[in-house]
């Protein structure tokens, strides 16, 4: 490959991009992130492979991310020349046979497409680009487009904007999406400072969890004392349920690179580091690749683009520490030391790893820079909400039934995410909250649905934004066993150097326990709360000083789930076992034996076509019964 | 030099200088565990805590860390000061049950144990204020133990729990430990720390067993002088 050094050796890049992105022929590609892999998006991929040769087909296969939607997976999408491009949701190895003979026979007649796409959007070049001649074909008219989906509708993809379109191994593709065209931009034609100046104006600020902004962080490392210069890459991602993160590094790769070596011009550095956890072995291996093939082409290394600049990256794997994601733990941890934190009271971006000025951004922060380069920073700044511009990622799970990844603006309704985008509460429950912010997070009740998210409004609720991810829970969550289970993962995630995170952190999850098991004490909620402001108050890190929000938002919101266990030894939302008994109701039981069937203790018993009864005393509250009746017969109180 | 108010006394202290030393410099009394004033400080037991505000807002911070700033104003025993002070006391009472150092601390500060607190069994007198692992790595240079495991199962030792080889016995930890944890026995020419017994030297003039061997071993190893050169108790010498 040759070097890329000017802006014609890009476009002519771009174009063998074009010409894989879209191809003259017919082209299959397999959604392969983790989630489409966890799916069985292997053994499609294999299975289509195996056809296509045997078959002698004329079709290219390949491997791209993830497109969100992973109630979906596996998710395979097939573009024909001059047709829309199709989404087939949930795709078997069994069903590959039969998806060719479909495409050979131009029919949908057996497997439908759940979505069409008509054209090839670009975000970072701000235009599309029509498949075909842009007609649709009378036979795919009833097929609904991508922006007609209620799971894609309101979302605004620049962050994710190449993920599950392009392969991520691909670098040509990635710069024919206008991939390296920002850095190109900033490099030959901008002065460092305004480059800065266009970041602060983006109004771009961390998506790791603390919302500083980004260019004033840019410009405090630029303008700290010291020759060398680091900028760092936070792919730690440890709160549970999220994986934004992980989707960028797997899927676009280059978005992230990209970033930093505008990020390391504009501050002045050399060296860079991506920080990832070996529990993401993909996104290790794509951004692996993503920065050989950079290399490569020269755009890392010496003199990129020919402007004298020099810059390269380095993969660092962590252990998969939650702590690690901590600045000071991170960069400890880069060092070669136990992750550990350090008090800030002296600035990482004066005195960060090695000792030398150093500018840490998240996975997602960088991934937006190449986009705010190439479109500007007021066009940023025009989406999303007035102190929280662009985009958010989040991750959508728990009882809610479009699980997913979803970018939205800033401000979108929590409403808006929960309903039209997540689709609601399966099985016909009712919302009752959703936990944002990761594990110190908060739990937003269902009487806030309408807040706008963003990072002030989140704030205000008592929780935060944290690195976005988004839990849902329906009307069978008991909030302090939630409460509980969160300080449960905080505690063994402490890292163990303060005294009010490690001790105290535990000390609550024990009191929550007594709760949970009905031995929960008058003054217990004072309790919690007292030593909640000391935790947060007296910790070294954000870790202890936010661990105590699962409890506090809980508390603020669902105090009477509190004083339900408490004083009446009664769980409300029939979870905590010690507090419930099952029981049928023998007015809807219909005695069809499926209590009987499931109960793995034998509690359940009955005649057949008679009301069953459930045995307390062997009954271990496990709550299959509860899920397998069809009748709603089964009592827990 | 920087200008700054502690408790409604206006106070002048070097810049660079940690709030802990400029109170106590001036007669201010904060209460501390993990400090000490030949390691540098780590901010680990969050007992010397005090409130600071600049301009209209006002945080808690460590004052072994936080410097002197010009305009600062500190109070060191405010109300949200004493809750974090109450909370990391009462944390060690339950963690520490037999700590007479941590029970003589709460009973000048009137803090009572919690009893919702359960009471540990397993942690010793070991607050893991961490002086002992930095004196050995900073001060002895020997790097012998170290902190292992993480969160609430973090314990002091050398590594594995084993006997170190690295040890030289010198008995600095103990020497330094706030509460008395790590225990040191001596019999006549033998020392035990660490669960490593260590044989001791008498001095060439007095024949008082002074130190352990491995330590004049070390000693002349860094130095140069030679183990017989060294094989004088100070007050001999
Ligand atoms: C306990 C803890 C865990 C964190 N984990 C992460 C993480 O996994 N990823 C991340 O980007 N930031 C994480 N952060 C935030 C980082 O400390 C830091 O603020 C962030 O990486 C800065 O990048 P940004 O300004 O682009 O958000 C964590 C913070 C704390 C206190
Ligand atoms: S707050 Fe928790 S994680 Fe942070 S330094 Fe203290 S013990 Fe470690
Ligand atoms: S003395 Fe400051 S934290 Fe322990």
């Amino acid at each position: 490959m040759s070097k890329i050094n000017t802006l014609e050796d890009l476009n002519k890049a771009g174009k063998r991009g074009l010409a894989t992105l879209i191809p003259s022929g017919t082209k299959i590609m397999v959604g392969m992130a983790t989630s489409g892999i966890a799916s069985g998006a292997q053994d499609v991929y294999h299975a289509l492979d195996r056809e296509i040769r045997e078959r002698r087909l004329d079709i290219i296969l390949s491997r791209t991310g993830s497109m969100g939607m992973d109630c979906m997976e596996p998710l395979v999408d097939v573009l024909e020349p001059g047709k829309p491009r199709l989404a087939y949701g949930k795709i078997t190895a069994k069903k590959a046979p039969t998806l060719l003979e479909q495409i050979a026979k131009g029919t949908i007649e057996t497997i439908k497409p759940f979505y069409r796409m008509d054209e090839e959007e670009s975000i970072i070049l701000g235009k599309s680009k029509r498949y075909g001649d842009g007609s649709v074909p009378a036979y795919l008219k009833e097929i609904p487009t991508i922006k007609e989906i209620p799971f894609y509708a309101k979302q605004v993809k620049i962050a994710t904007r190449n993920c599950g379109l392009i392969d991520p191994e691909s670098i040509d593709e990635y710069i024919a999406k206008g991939g390296y065209s920002g850095l190109y931009k900033a490099i030959t034609g901008m002065k460092p400072e305004a480059i800065i100046k266009e970041v602060i104006a983006s109004g771009l600020r961390g998506r790791g969890g603390g919302g500083f902004p980004a260019g004033i962080k840019w410009k405090t490392c630029r303008e700290a004392k010291g020759d060398v210069k680091y900028v760092i890459c936070n792919g730690d991602e440890g709160d549970p349920g999220a994986y934004m993160d992980r989707s960028v590094m797997e899927g676009d790769p280059h978005s992230v690179i990209e970033g930093m070596i505008i990020g390391a011009f504009a501050i002045g550095s050399h060296d860079g580091y991506i920080y990832v956890r070996n529990e993401y072995p993909l996104a290790v291996a794509n951004l692996g690749k993503a920065i050989e093939k950079a290399r490569e082409y020269g755009l890392l290394g010496k003199n990129i683009f020919n402007s004298g600049f020099d810059f390269d990256i380095r993969i660092s794997k962590g252990a998969g520490a939650f702590v690690c994601g901590e600045s000071t733990a991170l960069m400890a941890s880069l060092e070669g030391a136990a992750g550990e934190p350090r008090a800030k009271y002296i600035h990482t971006v004066e005195h960060g790893l090695w000792n030398r000025p150093s500018n840490l951004n998240n996975v997602e922060t960088w991934a937006n820079v190449p986009a705010i380069l190439t479109r500007g920073g007021k066009w940023f700044a025009g989406i999303g909400a007035q102190n929280s511009t662009g985009t958010k990622v989040f991750s959508v799970v728990g009882k809610i039934n479009n699980i997913g990844l979803v970018e939205v603006p800033m401000g979108t309704p929590l409403k808006d995410i929960v309903y039209d985008i997540g689709g609601g509460v399966p099985h016909g429950r009712k919302f009752k909250a959703v936990q944002t912010g990761g594990p110190s997070g908060g739990c937003i009740p269902e009487k806030l649905i309408d807040l706008r998210v963003d990072f002030d409004e989140l704030w205000k609720a008592g929780s935060m934004m944290g690195s976005g991810g988004m839990i849902v829970m329906d009307d069978r969550t008991c909030m302090v066993d939630i409460a509980r289970y969160f300080i449960e993962f905080l505690e063994s995630e402490s890292c163990g150097k303060c005294i009010p995170c490690r001790e105290g952190v535990r000390r609550m999850r024990d009191i929550l326990e007594d709760i949970c098991a009905g031995k929960g004490q008058a003054g217990d909620v004072e309790l919690l709360e007292t030593m909640s402001q000391a935790i947060i108050d007296g910790s070294l890190c954000a870790l202890g000083g936010s661990a105590p929000n699962p409890v506090l938002s809980t508390i603020r919101y669902f105090r009477d789930e509190y004083d339900a266990h408490i004083k009446e030894g009664r769980c409300p939302a029939g979870v905590c076992k010690a507090l419930i008994k099952y029981s049928v109701d023998s007015e809807t039981c219909t005695g069809c034996g499926m209590c009987v069937k499931v109960c793995p203790t034998g509690a359940a018993r009955g005649e057949k076509k008679q009301p069953h009864v459930i045995d307390e005393a062997t009954c271990t509250r496990c709550g299959a019964c509860l899920e397998s009746c069809k009748f709603d017969a089964i009592n827990v109180k | 030099m920087a200008k700054c108010i502690i408790d409604g006394k206006k106070i002048t202290a070097p810049d660079g200088t940690p709030i802990l030393q400029a109170a106590r410099d001036n007669g201010i009394d904060i209460p501390t565990l993990c400090s000490h004033e030949s390691i540098e400080p780590s901010g680990a037991c969050r007992l010397c805590v005090v409130e600071i505000k600049k301009g209209k807002r006002s945080k808690i911070v460590t004052s072994c860390l936080y410097q002197v700033e010009d305009g600062l104003e500190v109070d060191t025993k405010s109300e949200r000061v004493m809750n974090v002070r109450r909370l990391v006391l009462a944390l060690l009472l339950a963690r520490n049950p037999a700590s007479e150092v941590i029970r003589e601390i709460a009973v000048k500060m009137g803090v009572n144990p919690q009893p919702r607190f359960k009471l540990d069994e397993d942690k010793g007198k070991c607050i893991l204020c961490r002086l002992c692992v930095r004196t050995c790595a900073d001060i002895v240079g020997v790097n012998a133990i170290g902190l292992s495991h993480r969160g609430p199962s973090k314990t002091v030792g050398p590594p594995f729990d084993e006997d170190s080889s690295a040890c030289i016995g010198c008995g600095a930890c103990a020497y330094v430990c706030p509460t008395g944890h790590i225990l040191m026995e001596e019999k006549v020419d033998e020392r035990k720390i660490w669960g490593r017994r260590f044989k001791m030297k008498a001095c060439d003039t007095c024949g008082r067993y002074f130190a352990p061997l491995d330590q004049l071993e070390f000693i002349s190893k860094k130095t140069g002088v030679s183990v017989a050169d060294l094989s004088i108790c100070t007050s001999c010498r």
